[in-house]
């Protein structure tokens, strides 16, 4: 029961998640919302529970660490650490306006509760080998956590990356690929193919699965299973859909990049909260 | 105090082992200095370091740009990251890596890349560092140093590991000459007038130093007296010490171990446009690539020995009794 609780506590940060980032978006009149929407859940479980964190000591060298590698997704980011404590909720109306500490891609100089810095990609992920090898050396049982793109996955320094934690066996260390199959140019498979993506990392060493990544019950689950598994560094592909539960972007078939105002921003708020009202949050009536 | 030694010879030491040997030093005070490597290893001279500290060594193989942001993840979590691998790859292969994830992210990361320019010899041109130097220089809050003897680096590696940011440390892997004094200490950001002269200031760093010293010999012969200035840290570049050389022979010639566009002629160049200038002219590689062959050659071929700097010389002064 308890559990179940908890799941309803995430799944509604998960939508506040959305309503946040759109709106800061939106006032921003521009951004990456499409792969923002498709980590919402992934944040939602780490931030509302899963981490060992505390906002009002981002610095806690104990914490847990999160790199966001696909750092063009910065504003979800910021919409979760606003939602839990790291900062006023106003800062997320500055999203890339001057003077920010919000800009499009994530900065550890710049934003509380921010791991590293990110945003040419590839990097993310062996800063986030570095921070977990780091942690491992100072005696922390500290978990590292690091979200990579399925496109993100073209560069080959995310495969370097894997070498090296799967050589130094960084037990506590797990990446999760959004493979929402959209890149900015479109899709994955028209592209460059990824290939299978959780036997890609099954061969470099990893211990991985495959879950629904807008499912959150599957998410925490699949968690709770890798750190279990001692020895190996582990992967979870979250299966998602890019810009799924946030409506301006389910609108778009590519929608990596999108420009709206806060009217249309406010509409899609609307929306989400409607769905969770009636029980269809995520993704409403939207065909996948 | 830096005391230039009277007798200037080939050193016993090879630079990589004076850079090891003063690595493990530091690494004995401060237990959150970590090596990488990047299976060069053994051609870096780290080997004693790993020795020394197995934990705190990670040879993780042929991943350069992988190797870069680990270290910044690991600065990140407070360790002092030295990554070693060669001058080409330590640059020009990670300069994303090395923008955004160490400098742009504010990390302490100490980036050391060995066999710096005509120094690369036989692994020729595809090996060749003379780019490095410019294309660091412009990337801010990088400083930049390039000892030019085991006595000094042993009292650069000192400041590296003691001083925050992103140090970019090019040097050669073998031969050097024993230029200073033991015990000679050096302060990264500031220049060494290594030798008083009043009618031209040669400005030197590296390997080039030395031959700085020995066309400033051939031209006393000649009744020219030169000032030596051993320019060690490239960036941020000590522009009083270059203005006062302005101001007071009124001719300056750099000379420098790679491209002359954007590297050590480029920086004095800029300092003097923005003051007084006086003329000026540039020992290094002439925007070229390089290629394959012993030092030495690599040396003549490119421009780099004491002959070619006193024809410099003998040419800035002609400009500047015009």
């Amino acid at each position: 029961m308890e559990q179940a609780q908890n799941f309803d506590k995430i799944r509604r940060l998960s939508a506040d998640i959305r309503i946040e980032t759109t709106k800061a978006v939106g006032a921003a009149g521009f951004g990456h919302i499409g792969g923002a929407a498709s980590i919402a859940d992934v944040l939602a479980v780490l931030y509302g529970g899963m981490m060992r964190i505390d906002p009002e000591n981002p610095d806690w060298p104990d914490r847990d660490w999160m790199v966001l590698s696909k750092g063009h997704c910065g504003p979800a980011l910021y919409a979760t650490l606003g939602l839990a404590g790291y900062f006023p909720m106003e800062w997320l109306q500055t999203v890339n306006k001057p003077g920010t500490r919000l800009p499009s891609h994530a900065d550890c100089r710049k934003t509380p509760g921010i791991d590293m810095t990110t945003g040419s990609l590839g990097q993310g992920i062996s800063s986030a080998v570095g921070i977990a090898l780091g942690n491992r050396m100072h005696g922390r049982d500290s978990w590292t956590y690091c979200i990579v793109g399925d496109g993100e996955t073209n560069e080959g320094e995310v495969w370097e990356a894997c070498e090296a934690a799967n050589h130094l066996a960084l037990d506590h260390f797990i990446v999760f690929v959004d493979w929402n199959k959209k890149q900015l140019d479109g899709r994955l498979e028209d592209i460059c193919k990824p290939m299978d993506l959780e036997g890609k990392f099954r061969a470099f060493g990893f211990d991985a699965v495959t879950v629904k990544g807008y499912d959150v019950e599957a998410i925490w689950n699949a968690i709770e299973a890798a750190k279990a598994v001692k020895g190996k560094p582990h992967c979870i592909v979250l299966d998602t859909i890019k810009g799924l539960g946030i409506p301006l972007a389910e609108a778009q078939e590519f929608n990596h990049y999108l420009a709206f105002g806060p009217d249309e921003a406010a509409k899609s708020c609307e929306e989400i909260e409607a769905r969770f009202q009636n029980g269809t949050y995520p993704g409403g009536d939207f065909k996948w | 105090m830096v005391k230039l030694r009277k007798e200037i010879g080939v050193s016993p030491e090879e630079m990589r082992a004076a850079y090891c040997g003063a690595l493990v030093d530091e690494a004995r005070r401060n237990d959150r200095i970590v090596s990488l490597d990047c299976d060069l290893s053994s051609s870096c001279g780290t080997g004693g370091f790993s020795k020394a500290f197995p934990s705190r060594t990670f040879n993780l193989g042929i991943q350069e740009q992988n190797a870069c942001a680990m270290a910044a993840g690991l600065a990140r979590t407070g360790f002092v990251p030295f990554l070693h691998t060669f001058a080409v790859f330590a640059t020009r292969r990670i300069y994303d890596q090395i923008f955004q994830s160490c400098a742009y992210a504010g990390q302490n990361v100490k980036i050391i890349g060995c066999d710096s320019g005509v120094s690369a010899a036989f692994n020729g041109g595809t090996h060749m560092a003379f780019e490095d130097v410019g294309i660091m220089r412009v990337m801010p809050h990088v400083t930049i140093v390039e000892p030019s003897d085991p006595t000094m680096m042993r009292s650069v590696v000192r400041q590296l590991a003691e001083t925050d940011g992103v140090f970019y440390l090019r040097m050669p892997r073998k031969t050097v000459y024993d230029l200073y004094e033991p015990g000679s200490e050096f302060t990264v950001g500031k220049a060494e007038v290594i030798r008083q002269g009043s009618d031209v200031t040669i400005i030197a760093v590296g390997l080039e130093v030395r031959q700085a010293l020995e066309a400033a010999e051939t031209l006393a012969g000649d009744g020219i007296s030169a000032r030596v200035v051993d320019m060690f840290t490239v960036k941020p570049i000590d522009a009083e010490c270059i203005k006062k050389c302005a101001a007071e022979t009124g001719a300056i010639v750099t000379c420098e171990n790679d491209n002359i566009i954007g590297g050590l002629g480029s920086a004095v160049a800029e300092v003097l446009v923005e003051s007084d200038p006086v003329p000026m002219e540039r020992i290094g590689v002439q925007d070229e690539f390089g290629e394959v062959g012993p030092q030495s050659y690599l040396e003549e071929r490119f421009g780099l020995t004491a002959p070619f700097i006193v024809e410099k010389v003998m040419r800035v002064l002609k400009r500047k009794r015009k």
